[in-house]
């Protein structure tokens, strides 16, 4: 061992770890480095009513929107909806989720890889709500998931757990549609659908779950989202139809399995 | 009864005299014997290798014990996770890994007990094919004539043939008796009330607010119809649910789902105009299936969906049924606002709400 060292020593030759120690400086600089990059991008401030910006929106809304929801956001006959008064939490919504600009039409939109920086999705938001008053975004103090965890839960199993499962693990609806899992969505989405209502999902308004119990209901996913599941296998929390398919494929696969094992012959 | 068995003995005779019945029977029925399934006989005995090899022997024995200490194992183990996962903060999880630990040394102690006896059968213990002959199981022809004498005996004795009128009354007692039985059944339904009243009727009535749904129990405030916004979702009880003497089977009854449509989409019948109020209209929550709670709202749609039996309503066509098992529409809740601006209703359903029952009016 000693001689080996002494001659790579000698010779120059690359220890054999240097590729892995490479490797990894190579991984910690450029993780470190997109860390730092999208958490930048994730914290950009945007005056929502600076004209500027409203303007820049603009420009965004013509290339990217426009083809649908027409010129000056007043929608087309078969293509988008107007888009006058739907307010800037919509905007934050369907495209800080990647839902716009629709991919295809189809029975819901998809959530897809975000297609806008955050300041760009401001910016279109601004131009939007610009239009005509409606649902703005909301203030962060709603956001932090620092409400009631109980209270929450209650709202949620009378407001939405029948859409978004109890354990908001998301459910089917009619015809190709779906209410989607909220596991791991973001506190600024989960309130401004809850606002305005995207795609099929009913409008709760600030009159019928105020914005203190909005934070209630974010906190309750953000609980249920962290907690361990008690039960050991959650099976995604689907319920009966995940629970059976398990219990009849693996469970009675190895009650099979056993009785072969028993009934058969020795070898 | 002496006959009877008599005559089965002699059905047993027959079966036994099949084989010489064959040549007789008329061509294309017949079946051939020489095409009968010939006696296999027994496979030749095919020894293990544990049986062949000692080494093998040694190691199954090994396998034996191996699992029946490991089952020791699993059960100290599942005495030591009790000791040192105790379920003390009240921690969820704590709960959980006490529940996995406890758990699988029990599992192993047990499945390990069980997998080693199998094992321990068939590789070690004696492996020989014997056959045990199948006797057939009546008894002799003494012993059955003899009980069927017992019978006979204990019918004339008792004169349970002769005595027509009492035995034909001893049958009635046994059909009436369980009678009273069903009739308990009765005592299930509400007492002196009609429960076809109790059905009928819900908690609704001329002037009842419509307040949120706060869960269990609790009602919470009433809801003002400028609050409600094109696109909403309210869940609904009546603001007096609290006074109610049974309160949850009330609300089970009265639960309404409150949706404000936007007018120009809401579809309706001259005589159920006045029943909505700016778009807003109000169904019964309960499935007219099987009783579901029907809640999934679809905005664009206005599709409500049964998450039970896949039942769909329109709403904006007075939740006409447009899929699905359910018969009959959700019933329609007459609405309009007092003086405050407050949501109330204007009567209670004008039909029941719920699925059907015996004496339901249409």
């Amino acid at each position: 061992m000693a001689r080996a060292k002494k001659n790579s020593a000698k010779t120059g030759r690359r220890h054999p770890l240097a590729t892995a120690a490479l490797l990894a400086v190579g991984l910690l600089v450029t993780g470190a480095a997109y860390a730092g990059f999208s958490q930048t991008a994730a914290t950009a401030e945007v005056d929502l009513t600076s004209p500027e910006v409203i303007e820049a929106g603009q420009k965004l809304f013509a290339a990217n929107c426009a083809t649908c929801h027409g010129m000056n956001a007043e929608g087309t006959e078969n293509d988008g909806p107007t888009l006058i008064g739907v307010g800037a939490a919509s905007v934050h919504f369907q495209v800080g989720t990647g839902r716009m600009p629709l991919a295809f039409t189809g029975p819901q939109g998809m959530v897809k890889p975000v297609q806008f920086t955050e300041e760009q999705t401001l910016q279109m938001a601004a131009y939007v709500a610009s239009l005509a008053p409606g649902p703005g975004l909301p203030e962060t103090q709603y956001l932090q998931g620092e409400g009631d965890v109980a209270r929450g839960g209650e709202l949620f199993r009378i407001n939405c757990a029948m859409c978004h499962n109890v354990a908001g693990a998301g459910g089917a609806l009619t015809q190709g549609k779906w209410a989607p899992s909220l596991s791991g969505v973001e506190a600024t989405h989960i309130y401004n659908a809850m606002v305005t209502g995207p795609q099929n999902m009913p409008v709760f308004s600030d009159a019928n779950i105020t914005p203190e119990q909005k934070s209630d209901i974010i906190t309750y996913l953000k609980y249920i989202d962290e907690k361990p599941s008690i039960g050991g296998f959650s099976l995604g929390s689907l319920g009966p139809v995940a629970e059976g398919l398990f219990i009849w494929v693996i469970g009675l696969g190895a009650v099979v399995a056993l009785t072969v094992w028993v009934t058969s012959k020795s070898n | 009864m002496a006959e009877e068995a008599k005559n089965s003995s002699g059905g047993s005779a027959a079966v036994v005299a099949d084989g010489h019945g064959v040549e007789t029977a008329s061509v294309g029925t017949a079946v051939l014997s020489s095409d009968a399934v010939q006696n296999p006989g027994l496979p030749p005995h095919r020894k293990r290798v544990t049986d062949l090899d000692p080494k093998k022997e040694k190691n199954a024995e090994r396998g034996v014990y191996g699992l029946f200490y490991l089952s020791i194992v699993g059960s100290l183990g599942a005495v030591l996770a009790y000791m040192f996962f105790p379920i003390e903060s009240g921690d969820a999880s704590e709960i959980r890994l006490h529940t996995i630990f406890v758990g699988s040394g029990m599992a192993l102690a047990l499945l390990a007990i069980g997998i080693g006896a199998v094992h321990w059968g068939k590789a070690l213990m004696y492996d020989g094919e014997s056959i045990d002959l199948r006797h057939p199981v009546a008894s002799d022809e003494p012993t059955r004539e003899a009980s069927a004498e017992v019978f006979k005996v204990a019918d004339q004795e008792s004169g349970f043939s002769r005595r027509t009128l009492v035995r034909n009354s001893l049958f009635g007692a046994l059909i009436a008796f369980p009678l009273p039985g069903i009739t308990l059944l009765r005592g299930l339904a509400p007492q002196d009330i009609d429960p076809v009243e109790v059905l009928r009727h819900t908690m609704w009535d001329k002037g009842i607010r419509l307040a949120r749904d706060n869960g269990g129990h609790k009602v919470g405030e009433a809801i003002r119809a400028a609050d409600v916004t094109i696109g909403s979702v309210f869940h609904v009880v009546p603001e007096n649910l609290g006074q109610a003497k049974d309160v949850l089977n009330e609300k089970a009854k009265a639960v309404v789902l409150l949706i404000r449509l936007d007018e120009k989409d809401l579809k309706e019948t001259p005589e159920k105009e006045s029943w909505s109020y700016n778009g807003i209209v109000a169904y019964s929550k309960v499935c007219t299936h099987v009783g579901c709670p029907v809640a999934l709202n679809e905005q664009h749609t206005h599709h409500l969906l049964c998450p039970c039996h896949q039942s769909q309503f329109d709403v904006s066509d007075e939740a006409k049924v447009v899929f699905g098992p359910a018969k009959r529409p959700l019933p329609q809740l007459p609405i309009t606002v007092d003086d405050e601006g407050y949501l109330i209703a204007q009567s209670d359903f004008n039909e029941p709400v719920g699925p059907s029952y015996w004496e339901r009016l249409k």
